[in-house]
């Protein structure tokens, strides 16, 4: 089993680990403004790429806080974590932030 | 007639087993501990909160994820980046919320009364680290997990609150309706600690 490491309490057993979907989703600057096809993309529309994502993770075995994770898709492999507002690894990635 | 209900240890009905266990392995000693008063404390620790809770149990936070020190009757242990818990073996649990709510309000801080949360299991000797690994991912060598370290970990199936009180000394604080199990897993981790008669 791989080790995830927590920003906080270091490497830990994937178990500990709780998945939360795409991060970097950010808020629409206008919310009044939006159709309801920008809202169905906002709420629902995920990326799905084959290679590194940004992804919500959270501790929730351990210190119970979330942070995001830069994952490949393709190997499992995580190539970084970091605490919310700090920037993930500068890596190519292919996702594409909608909204 | 209503039955009279008396208070009893979660795990009063394993202290048998688990003492029998002690008293048969060598290197291996189990018990249930006394109740403490917990209280869930957040704070920022950055801010003048800190300094201010830290003055009234005499002791700083500790800031170092998994890490915990001693106050004059309890603990005050990690849990997380604002977060901690402070033990009192002594203190009313009420009103050692009042008191440090009273304390950290003040700073935007909270404390919450979670005495009755967890239940702590006490494991000393030395096979505890042997036996612990054989239930705990953690490296749980005495390098990577000295006296003084914590952390909120599994052992076996069930999410535990890991102390390191001395080099072969651990305190394991564990939800009280899973503290059944624990014992159960520890009794049963123990099996090939046993001397052959």
């Amino acid at each position: 089993m791989q080790l995830i490491h927590c920003p906080w309490c270091g490497p830990r057993e994937e178990v500990e680990f709780h998945y939360g979907g795409q991060a970097e989703i950010t808020y629409p600057e206008r919310p009044a403004e939006l159709s309801d096809q920008d809202w169905a993309e906002y709420v629902f529309y995920r990326d799905n790429p084959k290679g590194p994502f940004a992804e919500r993770w959270s501790h929730s075995a351990g210190c119970r806080r979330w942070f995001n994770a830069l994952r490949d898709t393709h190997t499992y492999r995580f190539l970084g974590t970091a605490k919310p507002g700090e920037p993930l690894p500068n890596t190519q990635r292919n996702t594409e932030v909608r909204v | 007639m209503a039955d009279i209900l008396y208070r009893t240890h979660p795990l009063e009905n394993r202290r048998a087993a688990l003492a029998e266990l002690s008293g048969r392995v060598e290197g291996l000693t189990v018990y249930p501990e006394d109740p403490v008063a917990a209280v869930d404390l957040r704070v920022d620790p950055a801010g003048p909160g800190a300094d201010a809770v830290g003055r009234a149990l005499g002791t700083a936070l500790p800031v170092e994820p998994n890490t915990w020190t001693h106050t004059v009757d309890g603990q005050l242990v990690w849990l997380g980046p604002d977060e901690w818990l402070v033990t009192s073996a002594g203190a009313d649990p009420q009103e050692f919320e009042r008191e440090l709510g009273w304390v950290v309000s003040a700073y935007d801080g909270s404390a919450v009364d979670v005495s009755a949360q967890r239940t702590s299991l006490r494991l000393h000797g030395g096979l505890a680290r042997e036996l612990l690994s054989l239930g705990c991912a953690l490296d749980l060598r005495p390098s990577a997990f000295p006296a003084g370290a914590c952390a909120q970990t599994y052992v076996g199936q069930t999410v535990v609150l890991l102390l390191a009180l001395g080099p072969d000394d651990f305190r394991l604080f564990v939800r009280q309706s899973f503290a059944g199990y624990l014992a159960d897993w520890v009794l049963d981790a123990a099996e090939e600690f046993r001397a052959f008669p």
